[in-house]
């Protein structure tokens, strides 16, 4: 047995005995993006099919001014409330998330043909009030369409000389790309398990074998060292690797979980998804490893390189974030930067869009140089007197 | 055969080992004796590639060690200082991780294996996972890793450090087995008694240089001491960083 594959057999066996290290990689890593996005879309989508479907209650101050305006919103589904004694301090307490205010005068200007005006009370820095708010809002229009287009007819005109534009809505999202929208955040998490996967072998290979002095005497063995680092860059890989096939398939169990037709959306989490999933992400397994393992080789011991490498988790997270709350358009470049390539592709992916073989092999290719010039330099710093020594 | 030509070596200001220059022979012990900080490991580090003198030559069986440090260390059998077992391995495991490293036949490396077991008497621990086990424990097994492979020259960092007398004494006698083998035999110690009583050559280390290279008999001689402890305390000029 050539002497990369003994350091790999070695480090993947001693690592499997370790419990810390396979329920990071192999458990926590994997489930923990399925588990969290399964019960959040659920949650969200629950709530929203509530706020957008049910009943809407809403207090009403002055309702005893307009009860044909009252009768005409509760057959559209308005259940009104008591009035409240300070409808602002109740919307800004969150007890409210919007008040119909009537005026004493509301009928006198209604019955003299002028603008009858009501107040919607609402702060709109509240997440959730925009829901109800645009639900009244548009019960009252509807209601004031209806009684000009009567008071048009009761003096003999057509409603249709008051319309003069009409707007017709054409939305040229699909099912799928509505669901991508929302799945924004979910090629974060292939990447994190990707991270997770290899980050505590990293740790233990280098500054954890140089804590328990157990680098020297493996250096003396008759073996080169950019051999020996093979053979840990290999067991690390294997580790990511598992850990990104159990979340890509722990996602697709999940997918069967999301109440993604109740929003009208579909998306792709089947085995084309994974399988294309998972060749989009193989360069990141080669960049971790040599990143992580030249990261933990400068730390002096095993705490150190955990908090080095907990900091760095934060660099796989940066394009999703930015991605998110700047949605760009994909431009074929960005296949050829490591991780923002793996946003997009599996965002793609998920969307139903394919991607062509030229933006995955370009991903594939910029990934893996990245990954070996990142190498080059590991391997250097593998070379150095200090690195065996503990003390 | 260890030849060892002038060595140097610094860090920073610190001149760790300033002009080592000694040979171990076969079919010999050789004890590189010196107090606590003279450069015994950093020389020893060199012997064993770990380290590049910043000048100076170091020939295992006539191997030029900044040549061909892979062929220098095929012939070597190290103990370090640092003896640093996997934990998460068994004895057993640990042993047949080194001499797949050194590229040994399993068919031999079990022969071997079974061999060094019986002369450390090992034999109760080989399958337990080294977390837990006594310091003698683990010199045992780490020497046992260090020899599977069948080397020439063996090196041993202070092999009794943190040995209790038992343990100690089974030690030395496995180091005078290796020299009946016709093995070079080179240990490091500070203990003037142990480097006394197993000796054939005397290397006395101070402040990074040599500062005798005799058997023990010709020690007396040169300081005129009768006393091997004094005649190391002259040598040394201080009686620091010994032991008796």
């Amino acid at each position: 047995m050539s002497a990369m594959l003994t350091v790999w057999w070695k480090e993947v066996r001693e690592n499997l005995r370790d419990k810390r290290t396979v329920f990071s990689a192999l458990v926590w890593g994997p489930l923990f993006g399925p588990v969290f996005f399964a019960v959040m879309m659920n949650t969200l989508v629950t709530h929203e099919l509530k706020k957008a479907e049910g009943p809407l209650k809403v207090p009403v101050i002055g309702a005893q001014y307009a009860p044909n305006l009252i009768e005409a919103l509760k057959q559209q589904g308005l259940v009104p409330q008591a009035p409240l004694a300070d409808p602002d301090k109740a919307v800004r307490e969150r007890d409210a998330d919007v008040v119909l205010r009537i005026p004493a005068d509301y009928g006198k200007a209604w019955t003299k043909g002028e603008p009858a005006q009501v107040e919607l009370i609402y702060d709109a820095s509240q997440q959730g009030s925009s829901t109800p708010r645009q639900r009244l809002q548009d019960m009252l229009k509807r209601y004031g369409a209806e009684q000009g287009a009567l008071r048009l007819l009761a003096r003999g005109l057509s409603p249709s000389v008051a319309v003069p534009l009409v707007v017709s809505n054409r939305d040229q999202s699909t099912p799928q790309s509505r669901a991508g929208l929302i799945l924004g955040i979910l090629p974060y998490f292939f990447v994190f398990a990707v991270y997770l996967g290899g980050m505590y072998l990293a740790i233990d290979l280098t500054a954890g074998e140089r804590e328990r002095q157990s680098l020297e005497p493996l250096f003396a063995n008759p073996v080169a060292r950019w051999r020996i680092l093979i053979g840990k860059l290999g067991a690390i890989g294997a580790f990511s690797l598992a850990s990104l096939v159990l979340t890509a398939i722990a996602f697709s169990i999940a997918g069967h979980f999301l109440p993604a037709e109740k929003l009208g959306m579909s998306f792709d989490l089947g085995p084309g998804f994974i399988a294309d999933a998972i060749l989009l992400e193989l360069p990141l397994i080669a960049l971790f490893a040599v990143l992580e393992t030249l990261v933990a080789a400068f730390a002096k011991s095993y705490r150190e390189a955990q908090t080095y490498l907990s900091l760095l988790m934060i660099v796989p997270i940066l394009p999703s974030m930015v991605m998110s709350f700047m949605p760009v358009k994909a431009a074929p470049w960005m296949y050829a930067v490591p991780l923002l390539a793996q946003q997009i592709g599996v965002s793609d992916l998920l969307r139903g869009t394919p991607v062509s073989a030229a933006s995955i092999g370009m991903a594939l290719v910029s990934g893996f140089a990245c990954a070996a010039i990142v190498g080059v330099i590991t391997a250097w710093v593998y070379r150095s007197e200090r690195l065996a020594i503990s003390a | 055969m260890i030849e060892v030509k002038d060595l140097h070596k610094a860090f920073g200001e610190v001149k760790a080992v300033n002009g080592v220059t000694f040979t171990a022979r076969d079919g010999e012990i050789t004890g590189l004796l010196g107090p606590n900080g003279a450069g015994k490991t950093t020389t020893l580090r060199m012997l064993y590639t770990l380290m590049k003198p910043d000048s100076g030559q170091v020939l295992v069986d006539g191997i030029d060690a900044a040549v061909d440090p892979i062929a220098v260390r095929r012939q070597l059998g190290v103990l370090p200082d640092a003896r640093g077992l996997y934990k998460r391995l068994t004895a057993r495991e640990n042993i047949e991780y080194f001499a797949r490293l050194h590229g040994v036949e399993n068919a031999v490396m079990r022969q071997r294996r079974d061999k060094l077991v019986d002369a450390l008497e090992m034999r109760d621990i080989l399958d337990r996972r080294t977390e837990g086990f006594s310091q003698g424990q683990r010199v045992k097994t780490a020497i046992a890793r260090a020899l599977v492979h069948d080397p020439k020259n063996v090196i041993l960092d202070e092999p009794t450090n943190g040995l209790d007398v038992m343990a100690t004494r089974g030690l030395r006698a496995f180091m005078r087995n290796l020299k009946a083998e016709g093995r070079c035999v080179l240990f490091s110690s500070h203990i003037m008694q142990e480097v006394a009583m197993l000796c054939d050559r005397i290397v006395v280390i101070a402040a990074g240089r040599v500062v005798a290279d005799e058997t023990p008999d010709a020690l007396r001689a040169q300081t005129g001491e009768a006393n091997l402890e004094d005649a190391f305390v002259k040598l040394i000029g201080t009686e620091e960083g010994l032991a008796a």
